[in-house]
């Protein structure tokens, strides 16, 4: 469903890339892991358009995203929840809800997607009318991923969900995306907290300064003498 | 001391309230399209009063010299200064517009010159005035309102509340909120940014027409009108918090009375003096605007 191959991108003269081969296909959960400063945020950065690609290519479903207008990917069904959130703040958890569904295409299904959202995470439907940057930081991470949801996107990409929360709220966000993703979405994750994203998703990569270092099934990865030793502190 | 406090409960000083709430009115017209780009662009125009001032001369155009009435030459007013917001920005800002604050300022700074010279060229330095009188009204045998002011404050309010169930309520005005909290992510959301801009810049020339429309029935046309209201205007929103649409509209009603009660207890031009102290105290006092919370 999602083929990336071949990317190399970075931010000026730095490259941050190095021929990244990554596939996600129909109904996965794929995982990217690596240490800080690794490349996963630029990874899903140049999947979203919202940085040039160097060069190779990334495809949804045959459409190039490299030649289509950043702003026009949310529209072939990739919905991007990014590192820190990045909530409006000042706005409800309404009206952020709302902008997940700005497009016009998006729009006549607003009220289906905001109840879907609202099952999916009641507390939201409770804080409807907080101001989004007044709320704890697991609820944050909710809203940003409910907003994601608005668009009813075929796959969605989440960079660091669990990234500043307290650990029994890292918990809580990872039995979530294992429900989104018993739910048959499509998902691509990074993180870093290595140890739980494997025990949801069902693959992994391991990205490490720029270059993918290995691949496999979450099983393998986690039987992996290797990944113990780097990730895993055994 | 008995002095101050006859003339403070005169009946004339209910009728310098009312006043500045007037002038209040078509303040926070003036500080709202300015804010509305400022909060969306991230740009101050420096040239925004310009704007009005062509959008002035083009209605008293049009109906003194075309003869055209004052309604469609109102209309065709607020139209043109919205193609010329929409210029401003294709032509100039969107050149600009990962450019330093600094190169930005200099640059509707640059066009502040331009609009006054390219008035003068066509129309000349002579002041010109429409010659419309709507009167006054009479609320009681020593209060007079001017007509053109109480319009000039209903239309005014209309705009306003249409302003704030557009921002509030529709999805492109949501997307006008949410662009200064976090320009990147809108990109994510599917906001084609360029064009958000564009439409904005639009709007915001538009209203500065809709502001020519009321001011050209209270003041002469010449070229460098604009700088009677643009620095009063960058104040009010200044004051209110730039970008902060509902601070401006207050601090407009605060900046007004100021320069009535002021020109009530003195001459007029000590009410801009009060108001301009005034500003200066707060910018020590509160530099980031009266009515902005601190993040």
């Amino acid at each position: 469903m999602l083929r990336i191959s071949k990317l190399n991108a970075g931010y000026g003269s730095f490259q941050a890339l190095f021929n990244i081969d990554i596939e996600v296909n129909f109904g996965e959960a794929v995982a990217v892991i690596g240490p800080n400063g690794a490349g996963k945020t630029t990874l899903m950065r140049a999947v979203s358009g919202l940085i040039p690609v160097k060069s190779g290519s990334v495809d949804m479903e045959g459409v190039d995203l490299i030649n289509t207008p950043s702003h026009d990917i949310v529209k072939l069904g990739i919905a991007h929840v990014p590192e820190h959130r990045r909530l409006f703040p000042r706005m409800s958890v309404e009206d952020n809800m709302k902008m997940g569904s700005f497009s016009p295409q998006f729009r006549e299904k607003y009220a289906e997607r905001l109840e879907f959202v609202y099952n999916l995470f009641p507390r939201m439907k409770e804080r409807r009318n907080q101001l989004a940057g007044t709320m704890s930081g697991g609820e944050q991470q909710m809203c940003a991923i409910g907003r994601a949801l608005m668009s009813d996107p075929k796959i969605l990409l989440m960079d660091e969900p669990s990234a500043g929360l307290a650990p029994v709220i890292v918990q809580q966000v990872f039995e979530l995306i294992d429900k989104i993703k018993s739910d048959g979405l499509t998902v691509l994750i990074v993180e870093q907290n290595v140890k739980q994203v494997l025990k949801v998703v069902d693959r992994a990569y391991i990205l490490e300064a720029g270059s993918l270092r290995m691949q496999g099934s979450s099983k393998k990865l986690l039987g992996s003498k290797e990944v113990q030793k780097a990730y895993l502190g055994m | 001391m008995a002095e101050f406090s006859e003339a403070l409960f005169s009946i004339f000083f209910i009728e310098t309230l009312l006043n500045g709430l007037l002038l209040g009115g078509i303040l926070a017209l003036l500080s709202l399209g300015l804010n509305l780009i400022f909060g969306v662009i991230d740009v101050v125009w420096i040239c925004y009063a310009e704007i009005i001032m062509v959008g002035m001369y083009l209605i008293f155009w049009l109906n003194t010299d075309l003869g055209l009435h004052i309604i469609p030459s109102m209309f065709l007013g607020i139209l043109f200064t919205g193609f010329v917001g929409w210029l401003t920005h294709k032509l100039v800002i969107s050149k600009l517009i990962n450019a330093a604050p600094i190169n930005q300022l200099i640059a509707t700074g640059g066009l502040l010159f331009f609009f006054q010279g390219a008035a003068m060229i066509v129309f000349g330095i002579e002041f010109r005035n429409m010659g419309i009188s709507l009167g006054s009204l009479a609320l009681s045998e020593d209060i007079y309102l001017s007509w053109t002011r109480l319009l000039s404050f209903a239309i005014s309010g209309i705009i306003v509340i249409i302003l704030y169930v557009f921002l509030s309520k529709s999805y492109l005005g949501a997307a006008i909120r949410a662009i200064s909290q976090d320009r990147e992510i809108m990109t994510l959301m599917g906001v084609d940014t360029k064009k958000l801009y564009l439409m904005t810049s639009a709007i915001g020339g538009g209203l500065a027409g809709l502001a020519g429309c009321l001011l050209v029935l209270q003041y002469d046309v010449h070229p460098f009108i604009g700088l009677s209201f643009g620095p009063i205007t960058f104040i009010i929103c200044v004051m209110g918090g730039l970008g902060n649409m509902v601070g401006g509209f207050l601090a407009a009603f605060i900046f007004s009375e100021l320069i009535t009660i002021g020109g009530y207890f003195a001459e007029i031009e000590w009410g801009y003096v009060l108001a301009f102290v005034f500003f200066i105290a707060m910018m020590f006092l509160k530099p980031e605007g009266l009515f902005t919370r601190k993040s």
